[in-house]
């Protein structure tokens, strides 16, 4: 049986891991090499790094960081934020990642989906998305980091990625993101009901329980979470150990 | 020194990646005289079938591979371990290296998330040198939507379950070894998986 993947994100900004709560008021520090082999260490299924340097001079630091992540750590890397053409897809691939993350530059260009899994592969294009709750009690998908509502109907736009030939979808609540209350299950329901490639949570972890939650009652392939790691609030053992006694297939 | 055939298909760097992190000697190479010097061969491949097929033509490497592993170890990683086998179905039906007998296959994906993406449990069926000293609960990472079913069971070392047996690790039990899944991005077994490998005769 597939065991569900607990991944770890660094929230990398100039080659600096950060975290941000709610996008807004970013934390400090740590060297993402090192953050990267400590979550290896502790069991990690797979480890993203999200890039969220402003300028592009400093773009070549995040490669530099995935390369000597890649020197040492024997997992999957996935690599986001910035990525905005093929070219920067194959420069991030040769880096030594597994796979990259597109957000806000697959939704205003769908193609970059469709050209990325032409060229590499659907295995190594995963879409990231973010998404929150309008009144009407459906999600709208934003971009920029959660600043912009492109008023896109979040589960056509989820069909939609499947389509252009995603291998999977990292699916980030707004609402959820930063509170620690938990993950979004019914956003999450509705999404992994509507396409068929892998589903990641991402935004809510706040307790151990989250994890096993998640799983119990969504069937989503993998839980993410960056600031519960970071700050060593639990580390991915104590989520693997607790989603083991709730009979919850992970990797040992 | 184990040659990592570089036909320019796939992610051959973490492959490198791995034996240089275990110390083990090891050249990135399409050069038909590096391939017949080493001691050991490393099939890579991500990608498609028939145009990773077409890209080992090109460049003549069918014949030396055919030829050379019935002298030394090869081992092919994901498309790689595909390729071994007779024939694909992969897009189109496209011949292999045919050093097993079977078939490439899609996954069938009656209420199956496809690709399989992940880590699974080996479940081993026939002992093999390179799945020696693995943990009792040994997960391997797959990422791959196609599958090579062999014609004889003896060929195949080891399976995970996944909507039913999908092969993970086969051989012909002379030289020829075939990963399913990335040793190279499989943790600690993974890399113990690498080391057998090396430090076979």
């Amino acid at each position: 049986m597939l065991a569900k993947r607990i991944i770890p994100c660094l929230d990398v900004r100039d080659g600096k891991v950060v975290k941000g709560v709610n996008f807004e008021g970013i934390r400090e520090v740590g060297d993402p090499v090192e953050c990267a082999e400590e979550y290896n260490r502790q069991g990690a299924d797979e480890i993203v790094f999200y890039d969220i340097t402003a300028s592009y001079e400093k773009r070549g630091v995040m490669l530099d960081v995935v390369r000597e992540t890649a020197k040492k750590v024997f997992v999957p890397l996935t690599v986001g934020g910035g990525i905005k053409t093929v070219d920067d897809i194959r420069e991030t691939l040769r880096a030594g990642a597994d796979k990259v993350s597109v957000n806000s530059q697959a939704v205003q260009n769908p193609e970059l989906i469709r050209q990325g899994a032409d060229i590499f592969g659907s295995q190594c294009i995963c879409v990231g998305i973010d998404a929150k709750k309008t009144s009407s009690g459906d999600w709208t998908v934003f971009i920029n980091g959660g600043r912009v509502d492109m008023q896109i109907n979040l589960l056509d736009w989820v069909k939609e990625v499947e389509q252009l030939g995603a291998g999977e979808i990292c699916l980030n609540s707004i609402d959820t993101d930063g509170v620690k209350q938990g993950f979004d299950l019914p956003m999450l329901k509705a999404v992994v009901n509507a396409v068929n490639i892998p589903v990641i949570a991402s935004g809510g972890a706040g307790k151990l329980s989250d994890f096993a939650e998640v799983f119990t009652e969504t069937n989503c392939s993998a839980a993410l979470a960056a600031s519960l790691f970071h700050f060593k609030e639990l580390t991915v053992q104590e989520v693997k150990t607790d989603c083991r006694k709730k009979k919850i297939i992970v990797r040992t | 020194m184990i040659a990592i055939i570089d036909y320019g298909a796939g992610n051959i760097f973490s492959v490198r990646n791995a034996l240089n992190y275990l110390g083990i000697e090891n050249q990135l190479t399409e050069d038909i005289s590096v391939i017949e010097k080493a001691d050991k061969l490393i099939l890579p491949g991500v990608g498609a079938f028939p145009s990773a097929m077409r890209m080992l033509g090109k460049k003549n490497l069918i014949p030396v591979i055919q030829e050379q592993a019935k002298k030394k170890p090869l081992l092919g990683i994901c498309l790689g371990m595909q390729m071994l086998m007779t024939k694909s179905y992969e897009f189109e039906p496209c011949d292999g290296l045919n050093f097993i007998s079977g078939t490439v296959e899609k996954i069938p994906a009656e209420n199956l998330i496809i690709p399989h993406m992940g880590w699974n449990k080996l479940e081993i069926q026939h002992e093999c040198a390179l799945l020696a000293n693995l943990p009792e609960e040994a997960y391997v990472y797959f990422v791959h939507s196609y599958m090579a079913n062999c014609t004889e069971e003896k060929n195949l070392s080891a399976w995970v379950e996944y909507g039913g047996k999908v092969p993970a690790f086969v051989t012909d039990g002379k030289y020829v070894f075939g990963a399913q899944f990335h040793p190279e991005k499989s943790g600690s077994v993974g890399l113990q998986i690498l080391r057998n490998f090396a430090e076979l005769n």
